[in-house]
């Protein structure tokens, strides 16, 4: 099912059924080095520039935990909320793939690093509680891109390329408890906590998290079942969700299409499916008629991770402020409503304007251009408004360009316009456009003058104390001046061009 | 001259320090050798003549500048072919890495050529290290040189083989289940397994990664000594490396003595299923140790009975995934890639006809015991009987400095004659399973002919984890007590070849 031409509406959905749900993210970690190896993680390099024996997983070559790695997987433990493991190993999981070279993924199994926390979101300015079972350390698998099919899958494609670069990069799989109650609250419940787990990551600064890069990827698992029953439902596990839009309306358009399966009286078919970002839907990944056998095993090749309680209390003292707290002290700061804050986190751009307002500009003006200006450019584009080519700096000198009256809020978004379209800096672009606001008295006294005399009947309205009109008159000379004056500056020599001031 | 493939490693390192033979002329001597009976043994899967003179000469070279050389430059060694050696090919005795010629060095083929140690090239091997005899080479079987007709041992047969053909003065193994061992008794060999995590895995193609381990092979005890001495140490590139000093195994191997030393016999490792000859020559063996001067008591170590079933769950199960990732993708064998056929279909393919029978029955064994619903009552199990047999260990331990028995139960048997009876194979590790179980230190060398068939037995004698220098003096004082007793080194009675 494929169209959305015959779902159970959403609402009707939720009349029949509770939606449970289980998030797995996947959070590539910002380590210089690989997981088991040393090679680089710097992204965009060449294909298989940044290889060994290691991760290409040659016969005879051997794993290194990376300590940064473990460092990194006890911080997001502790600022979960998780307890962390005295003793810990890593564990085979088998399985063959061309892009994993050794055909088993060096991951945790029963026994995590990190377990047992929780994470708090707000969601309509109520607090849910997300349960935290797990988060473990693993290493990520090389990238395949399948050539020649219809669908970009290795099914119909006639040939793959392999990438081993990513491969052995390391990664941490955050993984909910049964995400219940949610009712239909649950795919901003889903939303927000992967927003939220973000800004964690985000703020521990072991990870720039970018969805869009894959950085950070969801499995969304969900599942219904009708009211009063407390035995879960089979689910479906919508793999790489990656945006938070997204993890919204795969959430969304599984509850619906569940609803619809289940009240036709049909029975869900425990599988994974691939969300598509164009219409919203899910379609058929790969059946799990059985769960698959991993054949998971201690790893022979590694000894056991057992972090000190010293060095787990040290790590605990260097965990930032939360992002909750943190946008509540950033609230008070820049004097803003709940509901404006809340805006500002909707639309993603908390950083934004920290970093902007870090730049110089004063917090108003940093949080109408992201809000304004910019949130409504990444709409249109479909992306976060973080990942649209412009930075906290150049939006930063667009406020100081205006706070100093060589622009106004016209010129200004012309300027922004010219730097998402790769025009260059603000600077570049008000001097290639020519974007200033005309500040030569001499050059506005002449369109002045034209419009005093072409307007006579307003001008002696104006004399005679009635001020109205002077709009039209401003209106003429900015339209002469093709916007480029400032209109308050215009109305003063107006005023003292007719003797009324 | 005397013929310089018959000079210890000791010997030879002394005589090209002196400058009274050059490393090149030793190298060519082991050449001629090789190309002069190989064809009989087959010890060799692939020989580096020109690698192994270039060697040599920068031996040579180094002395010439006065570089003081080390204890065992210019010494020509034979290399399982199990270890990486950039450049020279690497098959493991397989054919699904024939004409794989890796980019790296292994940890242990590095340090060798830092020692100006010379490799010969690369010796056979039962595929991937399985078997006991190295008949489960793909590249056909090693012949014994004590009787062509006879297995030389496996899994490192190759290298036992070229030790006693003269080939080569030492050589590297592998031991998993007493693959150095077991070899090196049927060949009239000393080989040590030392302790687990003595000698880096780095770049040893793993069989089972929880049991393999690399140690030296030589004719001597105190050859054996100088080369596990470089070899051993800890390596950053292996997690499971110790990072310890390594015991001083050369000054025990100089200072061979048992007096006042406690020795137990293993009493589980006789009877049903012993050859009598063998039996024999360890009651004297032990005799010897007695007339020596240790005190010698009877141990039991009762959970060794279940260390052969617990391997075979083990070892499989590791092997199972160690040998996922030949899958045609990126090196070795590929077969049936038409264009057609899918990754998957390409990778069945090649599995099929690049991996022998007992591989292939290993890697079934193996994928079933670590199957959900089997993992507990196989690989689970197998786990627990571990600890028990390191337990048991622990207790012998307490009461004696080192353990002793037969290395294996018989001596070489004929070629073929176990071939389609894997249990019967399996049996010739009965006595040297345990110690790769525990992680501990042993050594087989020579203690006689056995009188029913005039081959080779061997004695294991046994230490304790990171005691491996116990074994190189309770290994010399043995070796010197029987050079006495024969009036010179059991492989002189070797038949020409």
């Amino acid at each position: 099912m494929s169209s959305t031409t015959d779902l159970m509406s959403y609402e009707d959905a939720l009349a029949s059924f509770d939606p449970v749900m289980g998030l797995e993210v996947h959070v590539e970690l910002g380590t210089n080095t690989k997981m088991f190896c040393g090679c680089s993680t710097e992204f965009g390099g060449e294909p298989n520039s940044q290889v060994c024996p290691t991760c290409l997983g040659l016969p005879g070559a051997l794993p290194v935990v990376n300590r940064t790695a473990v460092e990194s997987a006890i911080r997001i433990g502790l600022a979960l909320n998780c307890d962390i493991a005295e003793w810990c190993r890593f564990a085979r999981k088998n399985y063959f793939y061309p892009d994993m070279p050794k055909n088993f993924q060096t991951s945790q199994y029963d026994e995590p690093i990190a377990f047992g926390g929780y994470l708090d979101v707000e969601v309509q300015g109520k607090t849910y509680r997300v349960g935290i079972e797990r988060a473990h350390m693993e290493e990520d698998t090389g990238k395949s891109t399948h050539v020649g099919g219809a669908t970009g899958r290795i099914h119909g494609a006639d040939y793959s390329l392999l990438d081993y670069n990513r491969c052995g990069i390391p990664l941490i799989e955050i993984v909910t408890k049964p995400i219940e109650g949610a009712g239909e609250l649950a795919p901003e419940i889903a939303k927000a906590y992967v927003a939220e787990l973000r800004d964690l990551i985000k703020a521990l600064g072991v990870s720039e998290a970018r969805m869009e890069l894959g950085q950070m990827r969801c499995d969304a698992n969900l599942s219904l079942r009708p009211h009063g029953r407390e035995k879960f439902g089979t689910r479906s596990e919508t793999k790489n969700v990656n945006s938070l839009r997204s993890v919204e309306r795969a959430i969304r358009f599984e509850i619906q299409r569940h609803a619809t399966v289940l009240s036709e009286g049909g029975t869900i078919v425990q599988e994974t499916r691939h969300f598509h970002e164009d219409d919203g839907t899910t379609t058929s990944g790969r059946v799990k008629e059985e769960a698959e056998d991993y054949r998971y095993f201690p790893e022979p090749d590694l000894v056991p991770v057992a972090p000190s309680r010293e060095w787990v209390e040290e790590l605990r003292a260097t965990l930032p402020e939360k992002p909750s707290a943190r946008r509540k002290r950033l609230q008070a700061e820049w004097g803003v409503s709940d509901f404006d804050m809340q805006s500002v986190v909707n639309a993603g751009a908390v950083d934004a304007i920290v970093d902007t307002v870090a730049a110089g500009a004063d917090s108003d003006a940093a949080r109408k251009w992201w809000l304004g200006e910019l949130a409504r450019n990444a709409n249109e584009r479909g992306v976060e408004v973080t990942a649209l080519p412009i930075t906290p700096a150049q939006v930063a000198r667009v406020a100081a360009l205006v706070k100093a009256g060589e622009l106004n809020d016209k010129l200004a978004r012309q300027v922004i316009e010219g730097v998402l379209a790769g025009e260059g800096d603000p600077d570049a672009v008000v001097e290639k456009r020519g974007l200033k606001v005309v500040s030569d008295e001499g050059a506005l006294g002449t369109a002045i003058d034209e419009a005093i005399a072409a307007q006579a009947g307003a001008v002696a309205k104006i004399q005679a104390g009635n001020l109205g009109p002077v709009g039209a008159l401003i209106g003429a000379v900015m339209k002469a001046t093709r916007g480029q004056a400032d209109a308050a500056r215009v109305r003063e020599l107006i005023l003292e061009k007719l003797g009324v001031s | 001259m005397a013929d310089l493939t018959r000079l210890t490693a000791a010997e030879t390192a002394a005589r090209v320090a002196s400058g009274d033979v050059s490393a090149v002329e030793v190298a060519q001597a082991h050449l001629d050798r090789i190309a002069e009976v190989d064809g009989k043994v087959h010890a060799f899967l692939h020989v580096d003549a020109e690698g192994a003179l270039a060697a040599a000469k920068a031996v040579d070279d180094r002395r010439a500048k006065g570089d003081r050389l080390g204890p065992l430059a210019g010494v020509p060694l034979a290399l399982k072919d199990v270890f990486t050696t950039k450049g020279v090919p690497t098959t493991c005795g397989s054919k699904i890495l024939e004409g794989w010629v890796p980019p790296y060095d292994a940890t242990v083929t590095a340090k060798l050529r830092e020692a100006g140690v010379v490799i010969l090239g690369k010796t056979n091997m039962d595929e991937f290290a399985m078997g006991s005899s190295t008949e489960n080479s793909a590249y056909g079987p090693t012949h014994n040189p004590w009787d062509l007709t006879r297995i030389p041992g496996g899994s490192g047969g190759g290298s036992a083989a070229a030790l006693a053909a003269f080939e080569a003065p030492l050589a590297i193994g592998t031991d998993t289940g007493g693959s150095i061992r077991q070899p090196g008794a049927v060949t009239g060999t000393v080989g040590v397994k030392p302790t687990y995590g003595g000698v880096s895995r780095y770049g040893l193609v793993a069989f089972s990664s929880s049991l393999d381990q690399a140690g030296p092979c030589a004719r001597t005890v105190l050859d054996a000594a100088l080369l596990h001495a470089t070899i051993a140490g800890h390596d950053p590139k292996d997690s499971t490396s110790i990072d310890a000093p390594v015991p001083d195994v050369v000054g025990a191997a100089r200072s061979g003595d048992v007096r006042g030393l406690r020795v137990g016999v293993v009493k589980e490792f006789g009877g049903e299923g012993y050859q009598p000859g063998v039996e024999q020559r360890f009651r004297e063996a032990v005799e010897l140790l007695r007339e020596l001067g240790a005190e010698v008591v009877e141990i039991s170590c009762p959970h060794f009975t279940y260390a052969m079933p617990a391997y075979y769950l083990i070892a499989p199960s590791e092997a199972s995934s160690n040998l996922a990732r030949f899958d045609a993708m990126r090196y070795g064998l590929r077969v049936g890639d038409n264009g057609d056929r899918s990754a998957e279909e390409v990778m069945s393919l090649t599995r099929e006809a690049g991996f022998g029978p007992e591989v292939k029955r290993r890697i079934m064994l193996g994928t079933y015991a670590l199957s959900s619903g089997y993992y507990d009552a196989y690989y689970g199990q197998a786990q627990k009987v571990r600890t028990l047999i390191a337990r048991d260990f622990d207790a012998a331990f307490a009461q004696v400095d080192v353990l002793v028995s037969p290395t294996t139960p018989t001596t070489a048997f004929p070629i073929g004659e176990r071939a389609d009876d894997p249990m019967a194979m399996y049996l010739a590790d009965l006595c040297t399973i345990p110690s790769n179980l525990a992680g501990n230190a042993a050594m087989s060398l020579p203690c006689g002919l056995a009188p029913e068939d005039g081959l080779p037995v061997g004695l294991q004698i046994i230490a304790p984890t990171m005691a491996d220098d116990r074994l190189y003096k309770v290994g010399a004082a043995v070796e010197a007590g029987f050079l006495a007793k024969w009036g010179a080194p059991l492989l002189d009675q070797a038949p020409a070849l």
